[in-house]
C-alpha cells in the first residue's frame, strides 16, 4: 500500500520482531497481559529510592538485564535536599522516552532513516494545588508541551506523521491523557 | 425436527443490497436458492436510520449487478426512501426469490449441510450466505453504563430527528460520518452540542471539481484488496469518512461544526461520579486526520498529472482543524448543561442466531475475504473491507458477490 516500505533504514528497531509478536499475541491474547513493577523505599525527607528489576509478561516473570535504580527528591526551593529528580519530572521523562521510542519504531516501520531526534518537554503546574492553598487548583499538570527536533531522510510532512503516529501508539501518552484506576493499599 | 423441511442448494440471509446482488449472481449461475428476510426488502435502510440521512456515495456510483441509477441527478445523493425504492426496484428487476417477514432464528451444521430455521420452517442447504448487514446493533462503549440517571442516553441506531430529544445540551460521542451529521442538525435545533472526537477520517465532499468518491475510485483506493493491504485488522476498523450527502454537495468537517458553535472535546474515556472525562489527545487525533488528508490529496494530485491535467480545477489545501488551546477535559453531567448523550460510536453485526463456532473473541466472524474457512459452504458478505475497501458501499457489493458466488458454485460442484 505504501511505497516507503521499499526504502531501507536502520534505526536499530527490530520491527519484524514486533510485528511477529503482534501476530502471535493476537492469537494468544493471554500472553499479552503484562504487569510492570517498581519498588520504592523512603530514605530521608522527601528523598526516596526506586528499583526496577522484574516484570511479568508472555505468561512468565521476566527480569531486566540489570537492576535500574532511581533517586527522587524535591529541589531546594521546596526546602528539600535535591538528591534526585522531582517525581513529576520522572513523568515528563517517561512521556518523552516513550514518544521517542515510538518515533524510532514508526520511522523504522516506514523505512525512514533517522539522523537525530531530540525532544524538550515542559509541564506547567500551579503549585497552589499541591500546597492545598486553593481547592480549585488541581495538583497535576495543566498542560504538557513536547517539542521535537528531528533530522531524518524524509519530508517535513512525513516527520510530522511519524510523531503523530507515535503519540497514537504511546502507552505513557495514553496514561497521561486518559484516567487510570489507581489502587493504593497499606499493610499496617 | 418441527415443521416443514425444504432441501435447497443455497440460503441467502438478508434481502438488502448485498443479499440481492448475491441472489442475482446465483440465478445467473442457475444455483437454486431462497433469500430469507426478517422484515421487508431493504429493512435496515427503511427502519434503522435517521430521517435526514442520505447515501455518502453519489448516484452515478450507486449500482448493483445489472442495475444502475437511471435518474436525472447523477451527482445527487439518495435519501433513505430513495434507497429503499432503488433496492426494491432491484429485487423486482432480478425477480429475487425473497421470503419476507422470515426472521432466521438459528443456523446450525448438520454433517456437511446447514439447517436454517425460522418460525417452524427449516431449510436444509449445502451453502449459506450471510448478508444480514454489518450494522445491526449500536456499539456503545462500556462507559455508557456509568451515566448518571438524569441523562437521556440514545444511540444513532434509535435516533430519528432532533425534536425527539429533550431540550438542553447534547454530548454527541463519535465524530465519523454519523456523529458529525447528527451533531450539526442537533446543534441547529437549538440544543448546544459538545462533540467528543476520537480517531477520524477527514475528507472534502468535492476536490478539484469532482466528488471525492470519483477520485478515490480513480486512484484505485476503493479497489484495494483485503489480501494486499499491509494491516487488514486496521483497514477493517477505519472509521467511515466525515462526509455528508447533500444537494449542494457541501463539505462537513470539524471546522464547519466549530464555526457553528459546536464545542469539540477529546475521546470520552470515563464517566465517574457524574463527571465525564475526555482524553487529552484531541490535538493529536485532529493532526493525524489533517496529515492523512494531505497525503490523500497528494496522491490524487499525482494521479491527475498526466491524465486529467488542465481538465479539472486547481489543487487546493484545507485549513488545519482548529483545536482550542485548552480543550475541556471534563464535564459535570449533573449540572444540567447536558441533557442527552448521543452515541455515534459505531455498529456491530448480530450473530445471536448463528449456532456455529466461527466467531472470534471479539464476536467478529472469522473469514477469508467472505469465505468462512472453518465452516465450508458458509459465506459472509457486506462487511467493511470484506474483500475490498469499497465492500461496505452499495457499489462494492457487485465485485464481492461475483467472487463469492464463484467460490460457492465451485464448492457446490465439488459436493
Amino acid at each position: 500500500m505504501t511505497a516507503t516500505q521499499e526504502k531501507s533504514a536502520n534505526n536499530g528497531v527490530n520491527v519484524e520482531h514486533l510485528i511477529g509478536a503482534r501476530d502471535a499475541l493476537s492469537g494468544a491474547p493471554e500472553g499479552a497481559q503484562f504487569t510492570w513493577r517498581a519498588t520504592n523505599k523512603w530514605v530521608h525527607g522527601t528523598h526516596s529510592e526506586s528499583k526496577v528489576e522484574e516484570f511479568f509478561g508472555l505468561g512468565d516473570n521476566q527480569t531486566h538485564r540489570t537492576t535500574f535504580e532511581f533517586s527522587a527528591d524535591h529541589p531546594e526551593v521546596f526546602a528539600a535536599e535535591d538528591n534526585g529528580a522531582t517525581p513529576v519530572e520522572f513523568v515528563l521523562v517517561g512521556l518523552a522516552s516513550c514518544l521517542t521510542a515510538g518515533v524510532a519504531s514508526v520511522a523504522q516501520n516506514r523505512g525512514i532513516q533517522l539522523n537525530s531526534v531530540t525532544a524538550t518537554i515542559e509541564g506547567d503546574m500551579d503549585i497552589l494545588g499541591i500546597l492545598g492553598a486553593d481547592p480549585e487548583v488541581r495538583n497535576g499538570f495543566n498542560t504538557i508541551r513536547v517539542n521535537y527536533e528531528i533530522d531524518a531522510e524524509a519530508t517535513d510532512q512525513e516527520i510530522e506523521a511519524i510523531v503523530a503516529q507515535s503519540q497514537k501508539r504511546s502507552a505513557v501518552f495514553d496514561i497521561i491523557t486518559n484516567p487510570t484506576n489507581v489502587a493504593v493499599s497499606v499493610n499496617a | 425436527m418441527p415443521g416443514s423441511v425444504t432441501r435447497i442448494p443455497t440460503v441467502v440471509i438478508g434481502a438488502g443490497h448485498a443479499g440481492l446482488a448475491v441472489s442475482h449472481l446465483l440465478t445467473e449461475r442457475a444455483v437454486d436458492h431462497v433469500v430469507l428476510e426478517r422484515g421487508e426488502v431493504a429493512n435496515t435502510w427503511r427502519n434503522e436510520r435517521w430521517d435526514s440521512l442520505r447515501l455518502l456515495t453519489p448516484n452515478w456510483q450507486t449500482n448493483l449487478p445489472g442495475f444502475g441509477y437511471a435518474g436525472d441527478d447523477p451527482d445527487g445523493f439518495m435519501t433513505m426512501p430513495e434507497v429503499v425504492e432503488f433496492i426494491d426496484k432491484y429485487a423486482r428487476h432480478i425477480d429475487a426469490p425473497v421470503e419476507t417477514s422470515t426472521t432466521v432464528e438459528s443456523v446450525r451444521q448438520n454433517g456437511d449441510r446447514y439447517l436454517v430455521s425460522s418460525n417452524g420452517r427449516t431449510w436444509d442447504a449445502a451453502a449459506v450466505v450471510i448478508a444480514s448487514g454489518g450494522f445491526n446493533r449500536p456499539k456503545i462503549p462500556t462507559v455508557g453504563a456509568d451515566l448518571p440517571a438524569g441523562i437521556t442516553s440514545v444511540s444513532a441506531f434509535d435516533y430519528k430527528r432532533p425534536s425527539d430529544l429533550p431540550d438542553g445540551g447534547v454530548l454527541v460521542v463519535g465524530a465519523s460520518a454519523t456523529g458529525i451529521q447528527i451533531a450539526e442538525e442537533v446543534h441547529q435545533s437549538g440544543r448546544p452540542v459538545t462533540l467528543s472526537v476520537g480517531e477520524h477520517v477527514r475528507m472534502p465532499r468535492t476536490y478539484r471539481g469532482r466528488d471525492i468518491q470519483f477520485w478515490l475510485d480513480a486512484i484505485g483506493r476503493l479497489d484495494e484488496r483485503y489480501d494486499e493491504v499491509d494491516d487488514l485488522v486496521r483497514a477493517r476498523h477505519i472509521p467511515s469518512p466525515q462526509l455528508v450527502g447533500t444537494p449542494d454537495r457541501r463539505t462537513l468537517d470539524l471546522n464547519t461544526l466549530t464555526s457553528q458553535g459546536v464545542r469539540l472535546v477529546g475521546r470520552l474515556s470515563a464517566v465517574t461520579d457524574g463527571t465525564a472525562f475526555f482524553s487529552g489527545s484531541l490535538r493529536n487525533v485532529c493532526a493525524l486526520a489533517d496529515l492523512k488528508l494531505i497525503r490523500l490529496l497528494d496522491m490524487i494530485d499525482e494521479w491527475i498529472v498526466g491524465s486529467h491535467e488542465g481538465l479539472v480545477d486547481e489543487p487546493e489545501r484545507y485549513a488545519d482543524t482548529v483545536v482550542d488551546d485548552n480543550p475541556v477535559l471534563s464535564l459535570d453531567l449533573d449540572d444540567g448543561s447536558i441533557s442527552t448523550v448521543l452515541w455515534a460510536t459505531g455498529y456491530v453485526p448480530d450473530y445471536s442466531w448463528l449456532d456455529i463456532p466461527v466467531l472470534d473473541r471479539k464476536g467478529e466472524i472469522r473469514h477469508d475475504g467472505g469465505v468462512v474457512t472453518d465452516s465450508p459452504g458458509l459465506y459472509r458478505i457486506g462487511l467493511t473491507f470484506l474483500r475490498r475497501r469499497k465492500s461496505s458501499f452499495i457499489h462494492g457489493a457487485e465485485d464481492d458477490a461475483i467472487d463469492l458466488t464463484g467460490h460457492l458454485a465451485g464448492y457446490l460442484g465439488d459436493q
